[in-house]
């Protein structure tokens, strides 16, 4: 385990593994001193002299101590664990948290969930039932091979020569076995994936009419996983056999040679007893330690994917002295932006200045780079050269949570979380009264009739579904309830239906109008009495100014205005 | 109480009929079972031998001390013994093989039943369950059932057998001593049937309170970015701490459960030891057993815990994955609400009259009421004839897509009827309608895999040219042809890697792709493209749709130019029809729907005043 926040989290439980290792040697020993006892008891019966009563007292007693003390060494131990995988989880949630947005893109969210569920679990079970076998196996092996050469060498020399052929045998078959694993492991995810999909979008499927073919593909799916759990089977199968063999040989050569020993004397019947009795402490940590081999490598693999999620660097950050703002105005300034994703450039050069209070609309065409501008803003991502200011600061000088606290953003795809929709809206705000108005300006207050439980029903998977407009506007009214110095529309209204459209926007117009805002929108007829007019084309500015002024210019805008006056003029005279 | 053991039965029984419908995956296979079976028995047997070939090297050879050793009688038993284990591991080896094999067969053909059984349930039923729920029914809980199969039902049988071997033995090799063990059995019985209803339900409570865990963590990073938006990082932390302690306390209580038991099973095995050495030693000593008795009986006793101790920890695994298998069992239950006809019309050729005669619908029939609440259509008639265009259009939740869900089948009316040339659709086979009705969707899906596999979902028939020609004339092939990969590019899982705009296109490509002889429906399909790319579409699909039946549900009344007839839905009535001009006159519906359209322009002019 090279992982050094491994063992800073092993460290902060130090005293529990201290404790449960004392507790683990006091184990050990009671566990080690019962076969003398058995011996003599033994020897005593083979004697003929009566008194074993005593030694079965005693064996009773050591029994009781060896519990107490290997339940004391599981419960610090294994209890250690425990909370090392809570404190790991909590660790690498807040480390999600400080993420950027780019990182969510980068990263599936199945993939982080695996790591943050499966892999945090077999590092808490290396903490725990591998650094506490580990410890036991060693103390035990070394004691019950000191107890057996004292006992007897030439019997300790025969089973010796056999037993750890169990050790090797775990070792050889466990890495096959862990080969195998791994295909079954990526079939197995095929194979959610394929279904996971398939749900989805069954709408596609059943639009298509491909049922049969999906069901083919999933059976191929299916059969592969099958094939590769048989071909893991065939090595996995023999395993717990395969030890047991060689367990049961090394009992074997004991009886044999350590028979003969009795018989002729050079070994009493009683020490032939102890001896089977230290031979069979043996044979657990023979397995254990291919075990311990295996949580080792488990987790030591499960650590490393873990460190890559702790590697990534937030790439949005508090900056360390950050400026302070006594308000915020709202003047935002975008200087020299270029924003590249994946080595794609986005953002070429966008230079733009919306002094506070204006509502500016954002127009261009698909891919033009208008919602990665505005995401900016929210610093959901940073730009990757040149800087977007708040009220001439630059934004990364600022405290995160005053830029983000002035921002309210609205998202075409909004996402709402499995909370009650009051929750929802109420996310940024714990103002009541405003988030009662932020329904009623956002047209959501009229649907609450028709929802169970009205302000407190439940959305999302166990709760109702809303419509796509009705998210739009939970989400707008989310926006507003933080009562945003900025207001950022992405296409915040396509789903929308026009009449409630209108009498949102009718009721923004008020909001607006304290407020710096910029619209995202396709709808040209909107534009028209806009005070300003940005419009974007492969991340660039290419025009600005009033719609009027647009149109005069006779540009990129009013190509795109023209065609749609056009549309609609033939529209309206259609037959 | 006295309800427990009631209780207990009503489970089991229900546990029964649910292990028959299993069984019945096992049953053609049962001839491998069988043999398996006999191979578990053979190995449970060399088990046995062992104590006894001890006993008998004890009390011939090893003991009596009287002249030479007999070494070769030794060695004998000492051969003897050798092959016994041999055997075992072969039988075991072998038994474990073909049992998974079994298990894995069984599943597969499970799975895939379970699979197919989905895939003919109504698209509404997806809208109820969410999509993670079905993904476990189909993995985690079908492994758990091969689980119970493979080492479950098996093993326990195993263990069974090995418990009455080894009982059996020891009553035969001395009846009193044997009791003497026997004594011990009850309080094993106690502490294990103690421990395994607290790990029942501990491990009920790690499970449920991971799932939370899991589920909230799932949201937390699917919605991070709102959350950071809205400043929210600290009140989220303090949740999932909250959720995460609440696991911990569930681990530590299951933990310390199992951490008593263990150790609890080894005292009562020494105490065990113990006594057969008070009682039997006392004897020994007297003549009346042999050491080599004694010896044996000790190492029965140590066995004896282990199937014991097996049989809990399997009991609990049992019931699991009767859980499992009950939860699968009731989603293979789930009854097929939209049935094909028993003998489905053929549908060969379409000309593509679509009639809608007074059709009732409402998505919860229950919760639909006579009055008229709750339906999303009320009493809809209408008539598009063959290579007509239409456009439906009307405000959200009047009921546009509700008709073109009935006329894809995805539902059935619960009154009236919906005609593809002047048959109903509930006498076709579904498949063979919908290959005829392409439906371009609101909600873009996209798989994972490349444009190409979305673009032909993997039907390799499909030729490349007929894959090429579709994205042209859908306006994709600029796009797609500037990717590094072209049509090889992966697009992500949902797509993520394209613009909203760019995954309309590909699902529009698709549609075209699939060429419905007929009909093409487009679902507000061009909502999240911009005004130039929606023309461009526009433009390529006037041609591409020239002879079929269209059917347009159109948001942006732009979108409507150039149909032949605009049909107004508004609640679930269909309230006028006529072209945009007529429309327009008699001033309705749509002429105060294009209105409020074309009015919105008006919004920034005072809204925007502060800005000057």
């Amino acid at each position: 385990m090279g992982s050094r926040r491994f063992w800073s989290f092993v460290r902060r439980h130090l005293r529990a593994y201290l404790l449960g290792y004392a507790a683990a040697l006091c184990a050990v020993a009671a566990a080690q001193v019962a076969p003398w006892v058995l011996r003599a008891a033994v020897d005593r019966v083979q004697r003929g002299a009566p008194g074993v009563e005593v030694f079965a007292a005693a064996l009773l007693g050591l029994a009781l101590g060896e519990a107490a003390f290997s339940y004391a060494m599981r419960w610090q131990i294994l209890g250690a664990a425990f909370r090392i995988e809570a404190e790991l989880r909590d660790a690498l949630f807040a480390h999600l948290q400080g993420l950027d947005a780019s990182f969510f893109h980068r990263w599936r969210t199945g993939d982080l969930m695996a790591r943050a569920v499966s892999d945090v679990r077999a590092v808490q079970r290396f903490a725990g039932v591998g650094l506490m076998r580990s410890f036991h196996t060693v103390v035990m092996v070394a004691s019950s091979v000191a107890f057996m050469l004292a006992t007897s060498p030439r019997l300790t020399a025969v089973t010796m020569a056999i037993l750890p052929a169990a050790t090797v045998l775990f070792v050889a078959l466990g890495r096959r076995i862990h080969r195998r694993f791994e295909v079954v492991q990526e079939r197995f995810s095929d194979l959610s994936v394929l279904s996971q999909e398939n749900f989805s979008g069954i709408r596609v499927v059943k639009a298509y009419a491909r049922e049969a073919a999906e069901v083919q593909r999933f059976r191929a799916a299916v059969e592969d996983l099958a094939a590769a759990q048989v071909r893991l089977a065939r090595v996995q199968g023999a395993l717990w056999p395969a030890v047991g063999l060689v367990l049961g040989t090394a009992a074997v050569a004991l009886l044999w040679e350590g028979g003969r020993l009795v018989a002729s004397g050079e070994l009493t019947l009683g020490q032939l007893v102890q001896f089977s009795y230290y031979l069979a402490r043996l044979s657990f940590p023979m397995v254990a330690a291919g075990w311990v081999l295996n949580l080792w490598q488990q987790g030591r693999a499960s650590m490393a994917r873990l460190e890559e999620v702790f590697r990534a660097k937030p790439r949005v950050q508090d900056p360390p002295a950050p400026v302070v703002l006594p308000a915020v105005r709202g003047d935002l300034q975008f200087r020299g932006v270029w924003f590249a994703y994946d080595g794609r450039a986005v953002l070429r050069g966008v230079d733009l200045h919306i002094p506070a209070g204006r509502t500016v609309a954002l127009v261009g065409p698909t891919g033009a780079g208008k919602t990665t501008l505005v995401s900016l803003v929210p610093r959901l991502f940073d730009p990757t050269q040149g800087s977007v200011r708040l009220d001439g600061v630059d934004l990364r000088e600022l405290p995160l949570r005053t830029v983000r606290g002035a921002v309210g953003f609205v998202s075409q795809d909004p996402f709402l979380f499995s909370d009650t929709l009051y929750a929802n809206v109420a996310l940024g705000s714990q103002d009541d009264r405003r988030v009662r108005e932020a329904f009623r300006m956002a047209r959501l207050a009229k649907d609450l009739d028709q929802l169970p439980g009205g302000y407190h029903a439940l959305v999302g998977e166990r709760g109702v579904t809303l419509s796509g407009g009705q998210r739009q506007r939970a989400a707008l009214a989310r926006a507003l309830a933080r009562d945003p110095r900025i207001l950022i529309l992405d296409d915040a209204l396509s789903s929308v239906d026009a009449q409630t459209e209108a009498e949102i926007l009718a009721e923004l117009r008020s909001v607006l109008r304290s407020r710096t805002a910029i619209v995202i929108t396709h709808r040209l007829a909107a534009l028209e009495e806009v005070d300003w007019i940005v419009v974007l084309d492969a991340g660039r500015v290419v025009e600005e100014g009033t719609h009027r002024d647009l149109l005069r210019n006779g540009g990129l805008y009013a190509e795109l205005y023209e065609q749609q006056r056009l549309r609609e003029a033939l529209e309206a005279e259609a037959p | 109480m006295t309800t427990q053991p009631y209780e207990e039965e009503a489970v089991g029984a229900l546990d029964r009929r649910t292990a028959a419908r299993l069984l019945a995956y096992v049953r053609p296979y049962r001839l491998r079972v069988l043999a398996a079976v006999g191979l578990l028995l053979a190995a449970s047997a060399t088990e046995l031998a062992g104590p006894q070939l001890y006993r008998i090297a004890i009390d011939r050879y090893i003991a009596p001390r009287a002249g030479s050793p007999d070494v070769w009688g030794l060695s004998w038993v000492a051969a003897v013994y050798l092959l016994v284990l041999g055997l075992g591991f072969s039988a075991r080896w072998t038994q474990n093989v073909l049992m998974q094999a079994v298990g894995q067969q069984a599943m597969a053909d499970l799975r895939t039943d379970l699979f197919a059984h989905l895939q003919r349930l109504p698209v509404a039923f997806f809208h109820r369950n969410p999509v993670g729920r079905l993904v476990t029914r189909v993995t985690h809980d079908v492994d758990s059932l091969n689980e119970l199969l493979t080492s479950g039902l098996v093993a326990v049988f195993g263990d069974l057998v090995t418990l009455f071997g080894i009982v059996a033995a020891m009553l035969w090799l001395d009846w009193r001593l044997a009791l003497v063990v026997l004594a011990v059995l009850p309080l094993v019985y106690g502490v294990t049937e103690q421990f395994r209803v607290r790990a029942l339900e501990a491990y009920r409570a790690v499970r449920v309170r991971l799932a939370r865990l899991n589920a909230y963590l799932n949201e937390q990073i699917t919605g991070m970015s709102v959350v950071q938006v809205f400043n929210q990082e600290e009140r989220a932390r303090a949740r999932f701490r909250d959720l995460n302690e609440d696991h911990l306390r569930a681990n530590l209580a299951s933990l310390s459960n199992m951490a008593r038991f263990f150790p609890a099973v080894q005292v009562m095995g020494t105490l065990t030891v113990a006594l057969l050495l008070w009682v039997g030693g006392g004897r020994a000593v007297q003549g009346w057993v042999t050491l080599g008795v004694l010896v044996a009986m000790i190492q029965y006793a140590e066995r004896l815990f282990d199937p014991i101790r097996e049989l809990a920890e399997k009991f609990n695994l049992l019931q699991q994955a009767m859980a499992s298998s009950e939860r699968i069992f009731r989603l293979l239950d789930e009854p097929v609400t939209l049935q094909d006809p028993a003998e489905p019309l053929p549908l060969q050729r379409v000309r593509g009259t679509v009639e809608f005669q007074d059709v009732w619908f409402a998505y919860d029939a229950a919760g639909a009421d006579r009055d008229g609440v709750g339906w999303a259509l009320r009493g809809v008639s209408f008539r598009v004839e063959a290579g007509e265009r239409v456009a439906l259009v009307g405000p959200t939740g009047a009921g546009k897509s509700s008709v073109v869900q009935l006329l894809c089948r995805f539902y059935d009316p619960q009154r009236g009827r919906v005609l593809l040339d002047g048959v109903d659709v509930r006498a076709f086979r579904q498949q063979d309608l919908r290959r005829h009705v392409g439906l371009v969707l609101q909600d873009v899906f996209l798989f994972s895999g490349t444009i190409l596999d979305n673009l032909r979902l993997w039907d390799p028939q499909i030729p490349m040219e007929r894959v090429r020609e579709a994205a042209r004339r859908a306006g994709a092939e600029g796009f797609i042809e500037r990717l590094p990969q072209g049509y090889h590019t992966q697009v992500g899982e949902r797509g993520v890697r394209l613009s909203a705009g760019q995954r309309q296109l590909i699902a529009l490509a698709r549609a075209l792709v699939h060429d419905p002889q007929v009909l093409v429906i487009l679902d507000e399909a061009t909502s999240s493209v911009d005004a130039e790319t929606e023309q461009q579409v526009l433009e390529a699909l006037r041609g591409a749709l020239q002879g079929r039946t269209t059917i347009v549900v159109a948001h942006r009344l732009a979108t409507v130019q150039a149909v032949d007839r605009i049909l107004v839905l508004h609640r679930g009535r269909l309230v006028e029809e006529g072209t945009h001009r007529e429309l327009m006159a008699r001033d309705g519906v749509y002429a105060k729907l294009y209105r409020l359209q074309t009015g919105q322009r008006r919004w920034t002019r005072s809204g925007a005043g502060g800005g000057g």
